[in-house]
């Protein structure tokens, strides 16, 4: 059996076609690897680009860079299209994901939870991946990507420190020097993922322009790259950016919808009527839905962070509600749904939780939301809160204050009557990073 | 005032066998009523064309230089009307060109923001943030307006990607001297000469990007540009605050006769 059968490579005429004996390819079959997740939504991709512009959701997405960029978006496409069909490749990336970043993650019924609100609630573990969060899927695949492509250099944005954390992990492990940018203020208020990173040799660079958090890192982040495009690749953490990062990303995270797929077939012979995720920048929202898009019947909900309420000052919004509260605009290369003032300055985010506290969105999230395939809703700081403390206590695991904003939803839908009978949540991360910001809120620290 | 277009600035340089010096300050920055007095330094200087920075909150083709006079702008007050009243006022009459990224254009409106600045006198458009595969919209109303759009080539632009550059730009191409932010640097790069070198084009070459002294300035015009650009050395100028107008006016003076000679 032709291997190149098996994944339907459409990019390797010009390479040999790779043969695997029998034995070869049962080491890798195709229920259980991860080796199709990023062919499975080959399919979509061709389709976006052949029915519309590159890169492009609708009106959304798209490609606003300074031209110096240009050049390095171009050969990063060209890469991805090359390697997210290479035998090699996926391979390398099935045995990161299995062995490193310890997938396949659980589905867990969580049954008290279940019983609280009368569905039946299954958490995706992501909570479980090497690092604490899903944020590897991505950092691990387009390190993997960056080397295959012959660079040297990584560099990343973060927020919460996860996605740095993640890119520091895969860096570290392919042996690629990494450079992170932090807001100075995050760097701040989260002390001990800027340490973990350097444990790893990853140099963290505080971010002291602007409002100093997330969105001034990814502008830094975006300067070393116009500075140092030729061996540097900028490994965005979210399914934000130019295109092709929001594929990109989407692709290396679908792995998470992919798995939920099966093994809510297995554990209960049918779909799920919703899925819930939390949405800042919208990369594991956009990973647990992408493999349902197709599946109308299902509906897939992103809970954005709602921070103190929904309104906004003169120079910042107190929420994060890029999807519910902001308006059309360009940010960091895509034209999404932002936060911003009347003279289309970029408003700073809110959030008791530093990876969902970010002005814009996914494009293609944008996309979905405002087409009504993906509803949009929120979560107040105190509503998360509440949901960390009630899934610590019920079953015995603490959630990441962004994933608690999907957990709250659970008792807002419950009580308006919407929530189906059978419930997946995507538990995008763990809570032990968070524990200082919930005790300084008890005013315990 | 009535102001001249670029095109006739640099047809009235190339009889004179002169080069252009063209700076950028923000505008409002430190005030709306300072970039008066400013801009009017910069032409007794021998300003050729000035451009007029529209502050943005997050601009990622900048240097710290730029950044920090863009959040010094907006903390004194600068928004779009003020900006458009503000150009209107200016009492020059050599060219405009409005300097902003594409989010503040889009949220005022496209079509709108380039007819306000064509009426308050502006010349042409800079936006780096919008490659030309996004500037359709930009590009239309600029011509149904009368504004050069000015689009940038770097020294990563591949060729095919200049072809499509030259069919679209008008006024000027900014050559982006180096990788990078802007800023003011030391020397003057080999990447400079090479870019001058393989953009072949009827529009007159502006280089831009880390150029800060008279001798910089000469290097430049004697690779071939026709024009340099200069912004973060005025910036600075204008950030320490001390005698401004005299040293901006120095400094222009400095830059105009290094870029005066003969190419």
């Amino acid at each position: 059996m032709r291997y190149q059968n098996h994944v339907t490579g459409l990019h390797q005429k010009d390479k040999g076609v790779i043969e695997l004996t029998e034995t070869e390819v049962s080491e890798f079959p195709a229920k259980n690897s991860y080796l199709n997740e990023l062919t499975g939504s080959k399919k979509n991709l061709k389709n976006e680009q052949m029915g519309q512009i590159k890169g492009k959701y609708g009106k959304y997405g798209g490609q606003y860079v300074p031209e110096v960029l240009m050049p390095a978006l171009e050969e990063l496409e060209e890469g991805y299209e090359r390697y997210k069909n290479d035998p090699e490749f996926l391979a390398e990336l099935d045995h990161y994901l299995r062995d490193f970043a310890g997938r396949k993650t659980p589905l867990y019924f969580a049954r008290n939870l279940s019983k609280k609100y009368g569905s039946k609630i299954y958490l995706k573990r992501e909570d479980l991946v090497h690092g604490g969060a899903h944020k590897l899927n991505n950092a691990i695949g387009q390190a993997l990507l960056a080397k295959y492509m012959g660079k040297t250099r990584l560099i990343a944005e973060t927020g919460a420190g996860q996605h740095g954390t993640a890119t520091a992990m895969a860096g570290a492990n392919l042996g690629l020097e990494t450079i992170v940018y932090m807001g100075a203020k995050d760097v701040k208020r989260q002390q001990m993922n800027a340490y973990r990173m350097e444990l790893m040799g990853t140099k963290v660079v505080p971010v002291e322009t602007g409002s100093r958090t997330l969105k001034d890192a990814i502008n830094e982040a975006f300067r070393d790259w116009v500075t140092n495009v030729g061996n540097t690749h900028y490994l965005m953490g979210s399914v934000v950016g130019p295109h092709p990062y929001p594929i990109i990303v989407r692709d290396f995270q679908s792995v998470i919808g992919h798995e939920v797929k099966e093994q809510i077939l297995q554990k209960e012979g049918r779909m799920p009527d919703s899925i819930i995720a939390c949405a800042g920048g919208g990369s594991n929202a956009m990973g647990i839905f992408y493999p349902f898009i197709e599946d109308k019947e299902i509906k897939l909900i992103a809970v954005e962070a709602g921070g103190k309420s929904l309104k906004c000052t003169e120079k910042a919004a107190l929420h994060s509600a890029s999807l519910c509260a902001g308006e059309e605009g360009i940010l960091h290369g895509a034209r999404t749904k932002v936060l911003q003032d009347k003279n289309g300055q970029i408003l700073e985010s809110e959030s008791v939780s530093a990876g969902l506290d970010y002005s814009g969105v996914g494009p293609e999230l944008a996309y979905l939301s405002e087409s009504g395939r993906v509803t949009a809703r929120y979560a107040t700081d105190d509503e998360a809160v509440e949901a960390f403390h009630e899934l610590s206590r019920l079953e015995g695991i603490i959630p990441a204050l962004e994933s608690s904003h999907a957990l709250a939803y659970l008792k807002k839908s419950s009580e308006a009557g919407e929530l189906g009978e059978v419930v997946v949540v995507n538990l995008s991360g763990r809570g032990d990073k968070d524990l200082e910001t919930v005790l300084s809120l008890r005013g315990g620290i | 005032m009535e102001r001249q277009k670029i095109s006739a600035r640099f047809s009235e340089l190339r009889e004179r066998k002169e080069g252009a010096l063209i700076c950028y300050v923000m505008a409002g920055d430190p005030s709306a009523e300072k970039t008066g007095e400013i801009v009017k330094a910069l032409v007794n200087g021998g300003a050729d064309i000035i451009e007029l920075g529209f502050p943005f909150s997050d601009p990622v083709a900048d240097g710290p230089t730029i950044q920090v006079a863009g959040q010094r702008a907006l903390s004194a007050g600068m928004d779009t009307q003020r900006y458009f009243e503000l150009i209107k006022t200016l009492d020059v009459g050599i060219p405009l060109v409005c300097m902003t990224y594409y989010n503040p254009v889009f949220r005022y409106g496209v079509e709108k923001f380039v007819e306000k600045a064509a009426d308050a006198g502006i010349s042409g458009l800079i936006v780096p943030d919008i490659p030309v595969e996004e500037a359709a919209d930009l590009k239309s109303s600029c011509e149904k307006h009368g504004l050069d759009l000015i689009f940038l080539i770097a020294p990563t632009t591949t060729e095919g990607r200049v072809r499509k550059i030259l069919e679209r730009g008008s006024g000027f191409l900014y050559l982006v001297s180096r990788l990078g932010v802007t800023g003011a640097r030391e020397d003057v790069s080999s990447s400079t000469r090479e870019l001058l070198s393989r953009v072949e084009t009827g529009l007159p070459k502006a280089v831009g990007f880390g150029i800060s002294t008279g001798k910089q300035a000469a290097e430049v015009r004697d690779a071939g540009a026709d024009a340099v650009i200069v912004g973060s050395a005025f910036v600075k100028i204008i950030e320490e605050g001390k005698d401004v107008n005299e040293r901006l006016e120095a400094l222009a003076s400095e830059l105009k006769s290094g870029i005066r000679r003969a190419s």
